[in-house]
């Protein structure tokens, strides 16, 4: 497969002319490509289960006198039908030191496509000796979505967004895809998948000008909170498995996952703060045998059950 | 008319060997050394751009000498091979001995086929997690491959650059040793009896540094460079080279004397 019968290097590897893999690979070993890789085995709008990964939210911070940047995270479930197909599934990935690409969609082309995608990246570096800029990024990433058009249309469709540091601007930036390959840079925040809608909401009240890269993280795993309260496909905060959310805050030294300890303590601030007085709760249940007579002071603080053993 | 006239293939395989070799003596030398922490490159080269070394894959380096668009053409070929086996089966398939095996049978193939032979020098060079598991291939322009060990120099002046390293090289150096060692054996192989010193800025230096996370290629330029050539003048004599951290540009390494 990569080298010919007599074991030299074939033409194609010798050619000059372009630094993409994704045209090197196109050229030369077409059936590798994940747009080719299921073309013909499904039929046209019946979609095979497949487990799909849901919500992803990002958002940049950074105003005048805080250093710039943007936050990515990602829920870790994936869903097949109403299963749950795996819960510890990982949605945001590096694409290269200055960007991270989250995926919404199909799991299997997806994480195929960041692969390619994160090699295209890194092969244009290493030929050319210097890094695409992140217009150039945003732009291949784009491609690989119109090629993956075909297999969209049979239900199998891969929903990107893509975050990064723009080291000519000096700042973070997002951009988001649709199936045909359209790429449209959002302001401030945005957030693909299906709990998107929730999270957005919730990125719109919680999103604030004078943000810095811990509230940030904060914001963003509350955004996911918010969106796995409402859509089941979502998975929230695990603390019996401790299994967090996958976070990853771009700046100009580059790429970096936040650690699981940190995001403990952003889920157990999380949870303690609408444990509070900003959720409705239910009252205790009291049945008829315990109920506490009408004359003596209703005592919440004793518990129901202590209510009708009183004296 | 002419007539084609016999040429034996001794005669035939001497001449081109004779042409390749004149025109990869012609270029600078490359000296590749391996130390603690992984293999330093080292050569005489004022151009930013146009490097005669560079990354192949995440342990996996390259470095030639010869004619530049015949090593240029050779190193994408490389990363391709590299990038397509790493995506076709997993990044840690990808090694040197392979990738040298395909340099080596593509060169063979065109020295003995084609009208002219490829006038460039190779090599690939693998870092592992342990000095013991590094790799160091030296591929010819005729498609011989050496497997060296610790030390390769190539170009020009490579005997006489060679002599100088052999005698100063051992196993176990810190990186501002063995660069100082590759910068004097650089200056070393002018024309002249003196030995010359080469500024930080007419140099191109990279390391496989082993410590790295992934991608363990780097290139050291500027002050970071400066700082590991005139670092440390005080002679020492045993080598405390355990101590001395790679990335960290003040860690005092010994300066050897003697070569």
């Amino acid at each position: 497969m990569s080298t010919d019968q007599s074991g030299r290097l074939p033409d194609a590897f010798t050619t000059p002319g372009s630094s993409s893999f994704l045209d090197f690979l196109s050229g030369h070993a077409p059936d590798l490509l994940p747009s080719r890789r299921a073309a013909g085995h499904a039929s046209a709008g019946a979609a095979p289960d497949a487990p799909h990964a849901t919500t992803i939210v990002a958002l940049t911070f950074g105003a005048e006198g805080v250093a710039g940047g943007v936050v990515m995270a990602g829920d870790r479930r994936a869903t097949m039908g109403s299963m749950i197909a795996n819960r510890e599934i990982e949605k945001v990935f590096p694409a290269d030191e200055y960007s991270a690409v989250g995926i919404a969609g199909t799991a299997g082309i997806a994480v195929e496509l960041v692969r390619l995608f994160q090699l295209e990246l890194e092969h244009y570096e290493k030929i050319e000796g210097s890094l695409l800029s992140l217009d150039g990024k945003a732009n291949r990433l784009s491609t690989m979505i119109r090629q993956n058009l075909g297999l969209a249309m049979q239900g199998l469709a891969v929903v990107p967004l893509f975050a990064g540091f723009d080291l000519d601007r000096g700042g973070g930036r997002i951009f988001s895809y649709d199936v045909t390959g359209g790429r449209y840079e959002e302001r401030a925040y945005h957030s693909v998948g299906s709990g998107s809608v929730f999270a957005r909401s919730s990125l719109k009240k919680l999103w604030r000008t004078e943000l810095d890269r811990d509230t940030s993280v904060r914001v963003a795993v509350e955004a996911l909170y918010d969106a796995a309260d409402d859509d089941s496909a979502t998975g929230g905060p695990d603390p019996v498995r401790r299994i967090w959310p996958v976070v990853a805050v771009v700046t100009q030294t580059g790429y970096e996952r936040v650690p699981d300890d940190e995001l403990a303590a952003v889920v157990e601030q999380i949870v303690a703060e609408r444990s509070g007085t900003g959720v409705p709760r239910r009252r205790p249940a009291v049945t008829n045998a315990e109920a506490v007579p009408h004359d003596k002071p209703h005592d919440l603080s004793q518990g129901p059950a202590s209510g009708g053993d009183a004296e | 008319m002419n007539m084609p006239f016999y040429v034996s293939p001794e005669q035939l395989m001497k001449d081109r060997a004779d042409f390749a070799r004149k025109g990869i003596a012609r270029g600078r030398s490359v000296v590749v050394l391996a130390y603690e922490d992984g293999i330093a490159f080292a050569t005489e080269n004022p151009s930013r751009a146009l490097h005669k070394i560079s990354e192949i894959y995440d342990r996996i380096a390259f470095a030639a000498v010869g004619k530049y668009n015949e090593f240029e053409n050779l190193r994408v070929a490389g990363v391709r091979y590299a990038d397509l086996r790493g995506y076709s089966y997993d990044r840690t398939d990808v090694n040197a001995r392979g990738l040298a095996n395909a340099y080596a049978q593509t060169l063979g193939t065109v020295f003995t086929t084609e009208s002219k032979p490829l006038e460039v020098e190779l090599v690939v060079a693998e870092v592992g997690r342990t000095s013991a598991q590094d790799q160091l291939y030296r591929i010819s322009y005729d498609g011989s491959v050496a497997d060296e060990q610790g030390v390769v120099v190539m170009g020009g002046q490579a005997d006489q650059l060679g002599r100088v390293l052999q005698d100063a090289w051992q196993p176990g150096l810190g990186l501002a040793e063995v660069l100082r060692l590759a910068v004097r054996a650089l200056g070393a192989g002018g024309d002249g009896e003196e030995v010359r010193t080469i500024p930080a800025a007419q140099l191109e230096v990279a390391v496989l540094d082993r410590t790295r996370p992934r991608r363990a290629f780097r290139r050291i330029s500027g002050s970071a460079l400066e700082d590991l050539l005139t670092d440390a003048d005080g002679p020492t004599t045993d080598a405390d080279a355990e101590t001395d951290d790679a990335g960290d540009a003040t860690g005092a390494g010994p300066a050897t004397d003697e070569g």
